[in-house]
């Protein structure tokens, strides 16, 4: 297996012209994932990641329902009740696929055998804490189902959402003012504006997107040249 | 009696529950739910459970039908809200069930405890987070942890795909989730299975659940449910 870092970045726009639609951004992160690694791609937008790995990627997902080597979304006869991914939606096996309880699936996730996650998040601070599963709104029922497992268990977070919510406020912050799901444990952010390293030594920008590094650093509030 | 027993109707094998009892149930959404026992209970009419399972209830059947019979004090849940957890979701704004989140990882492993006689365990999830608060913390190695207790049940309710007389459990596909897991942490674990064979019938190395775990097992009546929509 190889580091994300050491991987060709053949076709990955290092500063592409336009800011990136979410499946630009899955084809994005697709690439960066090491070949055979054993990967949770969490529920939401970063489903859209299974769709641009390589056929010899090698990489194994692992959906903490119980099963690794989980395959497409399942349509017409293939439907079966019994085989669904962590979002409850219908899917396949692939040859070499095994299952296991719940307890195995979370175990082998804290014990560090899982070499990448991938997360929505609604929040995540320059130091990488995360939040992802409350908003806070006291009329909200509370659900954190393995995002919490997941944030601190893999080897490697990575964070993709968009870059500002829909009323234009940054969702890559100093500190997170929602509910945290887990500190320190995002390593990195992919966005449609851009891509960012976060951790102890704070926030640096890798790429971007649409966007200058200087303007991009200024409407985040990050010292410049991040 | 420690030997399973095969028993001929759900009723009959939920047959004693009393009110106030924990009452493990498997099932992630509507794989592994055991929706027979859970019809069972509900007719048996006891009250003032407290439920562990992964959801709160899909739609109004299984789960969602046991709570809305009100039959349910509290929950033990990683996940409550859903596209179609109305059931709950209209109980808990109202005040009228209580709710106990847990990180879906830290349930399965608090049951794990259970079944495995362990007092308490360090676990690194939620740490510094709202669900630490209340708990105590420790620094082990150079990373926090949180102790955790065991979860364990009066009655577990599973569903799993086969089972010999004795009891010997196999398990479906993603349906396996939080069965073989349950059936150890509970005092009567009941098993709802899709066929029953004979000793010898199982592959002795492709049993999950070993029959030590298991008290009571039920043929289950033919699927009725759908995953279409579940979420």
């Amino acid at each position: 297996m190889t580091s994300p870092s050491d991987r060709p970045r053949a076709g990955a726009p290092t500063a592409a012209d336009h800011r990136l639609s979410m499946d630009e951004l899955a084809a994005v992160i697709a690439r960066d994932i090491p070949s055979g690694a054993f990967v949770n791609l969490g529920i939401g937008q970063p489903t859209k990641i299974a769709d641009h790995l390589p056929a010899d990627s090698g990489v194994v997902l692992h959906t903490e329902n119980g099963m690794l080597n989980m395959g497409p979304r399942a349509e017409g006869d293939d439907v079966d009740p019994d085989l669904t991914n962590a979002g409850k939606v219908p899917v396949t096996e692939l040859p070499g696929a095994a299952y296991f309880h719940q307890a195995d699936s979370f175990a082998m996730m804290r014990g560090g055998h899982l070499d990448v996650c991938v997360l929505g998040a609604y929040q995540v601070a320059f130091d990488g804490d995360l939040a992802n599963w409350h908003t806070g709104r006291p009329d909200a029922v509370p659900a954190v189902g393995g995002a919490m497992d997941l944030a601190i268990g893999a080897k490697d977070v990575y964070v993709m959402m968009p870059l500002f919510t829909r009323s234009g406020e940054p969702k890559l912050v100093p500190r997170c003012t929602y509910p945290l799901t887990g500190v320190g444990c995002v390593g990195r952010v992919y966005t449609d504006h851009g891509v960012f390293d976060v951790g102890p030594e704070g926030v640096r920008i890798r790429e971007t997107y649409g966007i200058g590094a200087g303007e991009l650093a200024d409407r985040l509030g990050i010292a410049f040249p991040g | 009696m420690s030997r399973a027993e095969i028993v001929q109707s759900a009723d009959a094998a939920v047959a004693g529950v009393e009110d106030g009892s924990t009452v493990l149930v498997g099932g992630f959404g509507l794989a592994g739910m055991p929706f027979d026992l859970i019809e069972a209970l509900i007719r048996q009419g006891a009250r003032d459970l407290t439920i562990v399972s992964n959801n709160a209830g899909n739609g109004d059947v299984g789960l969602a039908a046991l709570l809305a019979a009100g039959r349910v004090r509290k929950v033990l849940c990683s996940f409550p809200r859903q596209s179609d957890s109305w059931v709950f979701d209209g109980l808990y704004r109202e005040g009228r069930i209580e709710l106990e989140l847990v990180p879906q990882g830290n349930l399965a492993e608090r049951m794990r405890a259970a079944g495995a006689g362990i007092g308490a365990f360090y676990c690194p999830t939620g740490v510094g987070t709202p669900l630490a608060e209340g708990k105590e913390e420790r620094e082990i190695g150079g990373r926090r942890y949180l102790l955790e207790y065991p979860i364990k049940g009066d009655y577990a309710l599973i569903a799993a795909h086969r089972a010999d007389t004795l009891g010997n459990l196999t398990y479906r596909k993603t349906a396996r989730n939080f069965g073989p897991v349950m059936a150890t942490a509970a005092t009567t674990t009941v098993v709802q299975v899709d066929e029953v064979v004979e000793p010898g019938g199982l592959d002795p190395e492709a049993v999950v659940t070993p029959s030590i775990h298991v008290d009571r097992v039920v043929r289950a009546q033919a699927r009725r449910y759908t995953v279409q929509g579940a979420r």
